[in-house]
């Protein structure tokens, strides 16, 4: 990611248990342009393994993982 | 009738068809009537000299023998011990205790069970080495690691307890051996699955009697003779000193007969629950969308399958799959008694809500099995429905 590249979303599931902050990505991914980015604020333990998966299980990109802020690039 | 049996007892709202496993059989019938068999005539105290102290004697040294018959050990080897975390801790504290020259590292697989790692944890500067996506170590980063300089003992599992992948046990202990670093091997999930006579070469050998159907009170720990292990409590007269206090004879001779039972059909056993394990692979692959399957398809032990949904809570799918009849486990958070998820899922990069952990029993059959592939992916979708990820 270049330092100027923002997210086109950002969703802020702090406080929140899983699975609902990957629900809450799933649900919105689709909202931004393919190649852009999306921020996810989550603070659940299993956010930091669980947002891996689903991105491998999607296919999309785990730009960077640093529990709570998650960067997520939409592939198609 | 079997398929009609199910079906009353699920109107009855009983969980009936237990597949949880994974961490403990339930007690065989031989174990049941080992127990009663040895509370009328091995009561005594192994060490008297009177009669019912030496029946009792006579019967641990028969317990020893056994257990050491499926390890590959000597009976002198064998401490009977108790459940599986006081047993990893005498087992990890002393070695560390018997190496404190050598080091303070305590190297260990990233998956392997709490118990150890907490035994890890509390003798030494734990090293945990990764795993790959099956959850199977990392064997050259294991060599490595216990090649460096100050390691005291390494600690790897026969097979994984979640998602029941075989590790590279030989060639890890060949690395340990290479590196003169004691291995504690833990054959808890192996024993009476897989041949357990020829593990490699293990220092210390750790089992436990509630996996394959003994009971719960009954573990044991093999030291391999010249191993620099010491007691890491005040040593007593019982057991010479290894492990602390009165032996609980009949249970130790039930642990016995579960281990001879489980041994003597393993290979039936094996087989057929391989062959159910694929099924329920299959089928819970090919009739819900969005799972993970976790660990290795082939390379495995034989009764365990752990799969996650996506977009589905653990705590949920657990109670929904208990009222429809079928008893299982997860590794999910908030469905256990821990707020994090499960350490081998998240090690092994495996997706960890939503998760089920199937164990099989020795007398599951193909109707159960079946059955819960009737009922899985409609559970699945009305849980995903409610938390409207849909």
């Amino acid at each position: 990611m270049s330092a100027d590249e923002a997210p086109a979303l950002t969703l802020d599931c702090t406080g929140m248990r899983c699975p609902r902050p990957i629900i809450e990505i799933a649900r919105h991914i689709g909202e931004v342009e393919v190649g852009a980015l999306v921020q996810l604020l989550a603070d659940d333990p299993a956010a930091e393994p669980d947002v891996a998966a689903w991105c491998r299980m999607r296919g999309h990109e785990l730009v960077s993982s640093e529990p709570p802020h998650f960067l997520v690039r939409r592939a198609l | 009738m079997r398929a009609r049996g199910y079906l009353s007892r699920v109107a009855e709202g009983l969980s009936s068809v237990f597949l949880d496993c994974s961490s403990g059989e339930p007690t065989l019938p031989e174990a049941r009537a080992a127990w009663q068999t040895a509370t009328t005539s091995g009561w005594g105290d192994p060490r008297r000299l009177h009669r019912p102290g030496r029946l009792a004697s006579q019967a641990l040294d028969a317990v020893r023998e056994r257990v050491a018959t499926h390890v590959g050990a000597r009976p002198d080897e064998v401490v009977l011990t108790g459940p599986l975390a006081p047993t990893a801790q005498a087992a990890v504290a002393g070695l560390a205790l018997g190496r404190r020259r050598a080091g303070s590292t305590v190297v260990t697989s990233s998956v392997e069970h709490s118990a150890v790692l907490a035994a890890a944890a509390a003798a030494g500067d734990a090293v945990p080495v990764p795993v790959d996506r099956l959850g199977r170590l990392d064997l050259d980063a294991w060599t490595e690691a216990v090649g460096r300089p100050g390691v005291a003992l390494a600690c790897l599992q026969v097979a994984n307890h979640e998602v029941g992948t075989l590790q590279p046990y030989a060639a890890a202990a060949a690395a340990c051996r290479e590196a003169g670093v004691p291995l504690v091997l833990d054959a808890t999930t192996a024993l009476g699955r897989v041949d357990t006579t020829d593990l490699g070469a293990w220092s210390v050998l750790l089992g436990w009697a509630g996996a394959f159907g003994g009971p719960a009170s009954v573990g044991f720990m093999v030291v391999r003779r010249g191993t620099r292990w010491r007691a890491p409590y005040p040593a007593d007269d019982h057991q010479q000193g290894r492990w602390p206090g009165v032996v609980d004879v009949p249970a130790a001779w039930s642990a016995a007969a579960a281990l001879d039972a489980v041994v003597a059909d393993s290979d039936v056993v094996a087989e057929r629950q391989r062959r159910l394990v694929d099924r329920l692979r299959d089928g819970v692959g090919g009739r819900v969308p969005d799972v993970d399957l976790a660990g290795d398809p082939v390379d495995r032990v034989p009764h365990l399958l752990t799969f996650s949904a996506l977009y589905v809570d653990g705590e949920a799918l657990t109670l929904e799959l208990d009222r429809a009849g079928f008893a299982v486990a997860s590794g999910s958070a908030c469905s256990a008694e821990s707020e994090h998820p499960s350490h081998v899922l998240a090690a092994m990069g495996a997706l960890t809500h939503g998760n089920v952990r199937i164990g099989l029993a020795r007398t599951t059959t193909e109707a159960e099995v079946d059955a819960f592939l009737d009922v899985l992916p409609g559970v699945v979708s009305e849980i995903r429905a409610r938390l409207g990820a849909t």
